[in-house]
């Protein structure tokens, strides 16, 4: 092992075989942070702060984490106070269970998955597109979000939190839908940030010098 | 609720940006790089790159634009053109795509939507229809044709039948791109637009034809169209970014409008 390997990353972006990570990265770099992308659960472990992002299937999502050993790696970093960003696919899996696949998920968050299911044959799926992000709840990540300010969705299954406290903000299509979850030094969007525009930066930016607490 | 997208596309020929009119005598108006920065702070909401580089020497020009404009536009960024295997999405993704454009291959080979839906996902293939008015006949039940080669090429195949079985194999989107309203300026294709948008569960995006501000507005309500795409009208200075939206949201099309 390299001493370079034991320096802790500013911010290690999980890499699970789950979509494309360098856009994080960029929006990242954009922000003023150098992230790495890395596969290696100890330096998950070691970083000062992971994000968790994601898109594709939550049943191969879940195989890879738990072959890679991540998954672990992952609750472990939760546990110890590191501030972890999860993103799309990322927030997805923190829930309990997943009708997606029918997957068990990591359990970060008492909850369920499901799938959008629609009578009107004109509302589309997946979700996709720019919608309006309503905060519930008081969050430093979505300090200066400003009623009307949309951020980019693209999903089929949407979170059901059973604990109405850890929704920090819900997005209207067909009915309300938790689109940020929060519990402790985690927090998740189902929203792209990193494909927002401006206000995605923020919160980017605001999760850079985030310590954890609410 | 969710807002309707506009949608810019910057045809790329060798690094330059490009406008075709009815697809033949392309001439280039601009860096792309420059354009799609432009159109970033104006409040685009998605921008799509098409290579249009005849020579395949040259590709490697158009993983660089992707780069750099990756770098600096944080809004999705779709590309096509002469995506002919996983490998070449896959490229692209590296490069900073997050949709990839499948047009005139998949017609040929239609499993390489399902092979590209595996390896980037469903929601990230885009499968590009470019569509020629035929008349209803026994092969054409829709009266509709899809044509390639930038519509030199007809292919014998009805458009609505081809847009079902794209959604069928995995793709996550539609554009729908009149042949014969292209580059006229005279409005979208409606009666297609709006029969595609009926028939699958996908969004739809309509191309072909915007040249004036209520064209869009037009193919989002009548067109059911999710999103509207346009070229030379903003290309060419004749109407900003900002100035369509605030345009089709007025008239009740809901955009996003704070950015």
């Amino acid at each position: 092992m390299s001493w370079s390997s034991l320096v802790p990353d500013a911010i290690v972006i999980v890499d699970y075989d789950a979509g494309n990570l360098k856009s994080v990265q960029r929006a990242c770099a954009e922000v003023g942070v150098t992230a790495a992308i890395s596969n290696d659960p100890d330096r998950v472990r070691r970083a000062e702060r992971v994000i968790f992002p994601g898109v594709g299937a939550a049943g191969s999502a879940m195989r890879s984490l738990i072959k890679t050993g991540l998954d672990a790696a992952l609750k472990e970093a939760i546990l110890a106070g590191t501030p972890v960003l999860g993103i799309c696919l990322g927030l997805q899996i923190s829930l309990d269970h997943s009708e997606e696949n029918d997957t068990s998920t990591l359990g970060l968050i008492a909850g369920r998955v499901r799938r959008f299911q629609f009578d009107d044959p004109e509302l589309k799926i997946p979700h996709m597109g720019w919608n309006e992000v309503r905060p519930v709840a008081a969050h430093p990540l979505l300090a200066g979000i400003e009623p009307g300010d949309e951020f980019y969705f693209v999903h089929g299954y949407y979170p059901a939190p059973i604990e109405q406290h850890h929704v920090y903000a819900v997005t209207d299509y067909e009915h309300d839908f938790a689109c940020a979850l929060g519990k402790d030094n985690y927090f998740a969007t189902q929203f792209h940030p990193e494909k927002s525009g401006r206000v995605g930066l923020r919160l980017m930016e605001q999760f850079t010098c985030w310590n954890g607490s609410c | 609720m969710l807002s309707k997208r506009l949608i810019a596309c910057l045809d790329v020929r060798d690094g330059k940006l490009a406008k075709s009119v009815k697809f033949v005598d392309t001439k280039d108006i601009g860096d792309p790089v420059e354009k799609a920065r432009e159109y970033y702070a104006d409040g685009l909401d998605e921008l799509v790159f098409y290579d249009i580089t005849a020579s395949s020497d040259n590709r490697s020009i158009m993983l660089d634009v992707v780069e750099a404009v990756a770098r600096e536009v944080f809004i999705p960024l779709s590309v096509g053109g002469g995506v002919r295997s996983v490998a070449d999405a896959t490229d692209l993704r590296l490069a900073g795509a997050e949709k990839i454009n499948v047009n005139s291959a998949a017609v040929q080979r239609p499993q390489l939507i399902a092979e590209c839906a595996e390896a980037i996902g469903d929601q990230n293939v885009v499968l590009s229809m470019d569509i020629r008015y035929a008349g209803a006949t026994q092969v054409f039940p829709s009266g509709y044709e899809i044509v390639i080669n930038g519509g030199r090429t007809p292919m014998g195949i009805d458009a609505l039948a081809w847009a079902r079985e794209g959604e069928r194999l995995g793709a996550g989107e539609l554009v729908v791109n009149s042949i014969d309203a292209d580059g006229t300026r005279e409005g979208y294709e409606l009666t297609l637009t709006a029969m595609i948008a009926e028939a699958v569960r996908i969004p739809v995006i309509a191309s072909g034809g915007a040249g004036e501000p209520q064209h869009l507005v037009d193919v989002l309500t009548t067109g059911k169209a999710d999103a509207a795409l346009v070229a030379s009208m903003v290309h060419y200075g004749d109407f900003s970014v900002s100035e369509l939206k605030r345009y089709v949201q007025d008239r009740g099309v809901k955009m996003r409008m704070s950015w």
